[in-house]
């Protein structure tokens, strides 16, 4: 309220047009972010719905004319991109759930309990993070072949947990760190161990939480292509971003059809994104940009 | 329900002897401690070990040979230049997102009509796969049917079609503007919650002194936000100094190899040549170059948030 009194006072100060100059330009500095952020997205998919033949035609336009499913049956059918999503799909969800287990206990055990060294540990499992990838994947791909792992869900799925934990546990570390401390000193009062702690006191106080780091951690799986890229060679385990990247035809590249699984892939991560997307900055935001 | 927990915890303490109490925290880190001790920190030993060796799977062969891979690798053009490429596109690209991103906050810290939309749209290219956003800055820059082309022709600002990736004087630029779209949005969000937190009194007091926008900018809101900005700053400089899906799909690191960075060109090493010791080697260097990366920007950090604070 004060500031809207402040801003009132200055405007009425200033110059008569200042005001209106201010509006004008921060109204521009909006459109153009809008612009840049959700254009080329926009593009894509209007592309996925144009001939061939009006792609190359060397006047593009925003509206397709005329408009066509062609580049998605060829998807589908062509490409058999539903075989893609299917790997994605099973992969990214069981890295979500193992996730979230393995990464709120270590949060919990961080945040609640007792222990040596806290925020060394947290530095530790945070470092992991910034590690190259491309300096993994050369052992890991020696062990996954030793193991006989290569093409396997299994071996994407256990890379994943480790890449996408960091992300968690920080996330939670976070999120626990914002409960009151009153709840379980009462609960450890009336008896109650560590796990019980976790299990009845702040897991259930967590789910809104859970729900935002769970979506991070499926995005981030779901999005990975390197050790997609380097440990599975068929469709029965590749993932979509390797999908994708191997669409080129031999002649030509085939633009529309790239476009149409783009829109696949990736609109329903935008819609999860728009659903959550408070909760989306508040949770990476907890995560250690944050003082 | 408290009276049962009570019966039951008296109950199991009187069945079995209790742990000692300080076993619990690294019960729980366990699971957390393997996954990333033996898929981060093992494979960097691992990968240290191959980088001494000459491992390759072709000849099956793996004898320790010492430095020889190391002074291989001084001495390979190709690792200087995917050096250079890489440090430029880092550079680059960080100043690049910095400011931008920057920007952005300072429009989305105002308010307006549709600021939730805005604030929304811009996770957009955050979400979207960079397997995506590499294939669709590949047909948005294409250098026959592009629209970017046909856009800069129509608005009289180049004269010819620019073959974009295709030519090596413009791929790696082309690189570090689809890097830029992707990241700078969100790198505003994170500012911007660094700015919520500066408090209002502060920047109103020196308005209602008479300070105007540019003076609140730079004497209040700049030297506040600089830890935030430094921090943001440096984690995107580590992600952008192992770019690897935006080049590997939209280039390959050619036209001749004008592209190549560190990652594809170790990738390359590792799964084309299969020659894991010297594959490893450079990874290996990369990995040395990046810890020392961070520590600089750690350093210089701690020492620009003391002097600020």
């Amino acid at each position: 309220m004060t500031r809207t009194a402040i801003s009132a006072a200055t405007a009425a100060s200033a110059l008569p047009g200042r005001g209106f100059l201010r509006r004008a330009l921060l109204y521009a500095g909006a459109l153009m972010i809008l612009l840049w952020s959700a254009s080329p997205f926009v593009w894509q998919f209007a592309t996925s719905f144009q001939l061939d033949k009006a792609l190359t035609s060397g006047t593009p336009t925003l509206i397709p004319d005329p408009f066509t499913w062609e580049h998605y049956y060829n998807v589908f059918v062509e490409k058999q991109l539903h075989l893609y999503v299917l790997n994605s799909l099973i992969v990214s969800l069981a890295t979500t759930f193992l996730c979230l287990a393995i990464g709120s206990l270590a949060a919990f055990a961080l945040s609640r309990l007792d222990i040596r060294g806290r925020y060394g540990i947290l530095m530790v499992i945070l470092s992991v993070s910034m590690f190259p990838q491309i300096t993994l994947v050369g052992p890991l791909y020696i062990v996954a072949s030793a193991l006989q792992l290569l093409d396997t869900y299994t071996a994407l799925i256990l890379v994943y947990i480790a890449l996408v934990l960091p992300l968690v546990t920080w996330v939670m570390y976070g999120y626990f760190e914002t409960l009151p401390r009153e709840i379980d000193e009462a609960a450890r009062m009336d008896g109650l161990h560590a796990i019980g702690i976790y299990w009845f006191i702040i897991l259930p106080m967590s789910l809104p939480s859970l729900v935002t780091t769970g979506l991070l951690a499926f995005i981030t799986a779901w999005n990975e292509f390197l050790f997609a890229l380097a440990f599975t060679s068929n469709i029965d385990h590749q993932t979509i971003p390797v999908g994708i990247a191997n669409f080129t035809n031999l002649y030509f590249v085939p633009w529309g059809d790239i476009a149409a699984a783009s829109a696949i892939v990736t609109a329903p991560l935008i819609l999860l994104v728009l659903v959550f997307q408070r909760h989306i900055i508040e949770g990476l935001t907890q995560g250690g940009i944050k003082e | 329900m408290t009276r049962t927990h009570t019966a039951r915890a008296e109950l199991s303490a009187r069945r079995r002897p209790a742990m000692p109490r300080w076993v619990w925290p690294w019960l729980l880190l366990l699971p957390t401690f393997l996954a990333i001790g033996a898929v981060a920190f093992w494979p960097i030993l691992e990968g240290l070990r191959l980088s001494l060796t000459n491992t390759s799977l072709i000849t099956r062969q793996s004898d320790f040979v010492g430095l020889e891979n190391y002074t291989g690798l001084l001495s390979d053009a190709r690792f200087w230049n995917a050096w250079g490429h890489t440090v430029w596109f880092t550079f680059a690209s960080t100043l690049l997102e910095t400011l931008i991103g920057l920007g952005m906050a300072l429009v989305l810290y105002e308010r307006f009509a549709c600021r939730g939309l805005v604030r929304a749209a811009m996770l957009v290219p955050w979400a979207m796969p960079t397997v995506v956003t590499s294939k669709m800055f590949g047909w948005l820059f294409d250098g026959q049917n592009g629209v970017v082309n046909w856009l800069l022709m129509n608005l009289g600002i180049i004269d010819a079609k620019i073959n974009w990736y295709g030519n090596p004087d413009t791929a790696l630029t082309t690189l570090i503007i689809a890097d830029v779209w992707k990241t700078a949005p969100f790198m505003a969000l994170l500012l911007l919650t660094g700015l919520q937190t500066i408090p209002k009194s502060l920047t109103e007091a020196a308005r209602m002194d008479g300070a105007r926008g540019w003076t609140v900018f730079w004497s209040i809101r700049l030297p506040l936000l600089m830890p935030t900005l430094l921090i943001a700053g440096l984690f995107r400089a580590l992600d952008a100094f192992r770019v690897f899906d935006l080049v590997y799909v939209l280039t390959g690191g050619g036209p001749a190899d004008s592209t190549e960075t560190l990652s594809t060109l170790a990738y390359k090493e590792l799964f084309s040549t299969l020659e894991f010791g010297y594959g490893s080697t450079v990874s290996t260097a990369m990995f040395i170059t990046e810890a020392i990366l961070a520590g600089i920007l750690c350093l210089w950090l701690v020492r620009t948030i003391r002097r600020v604070s």
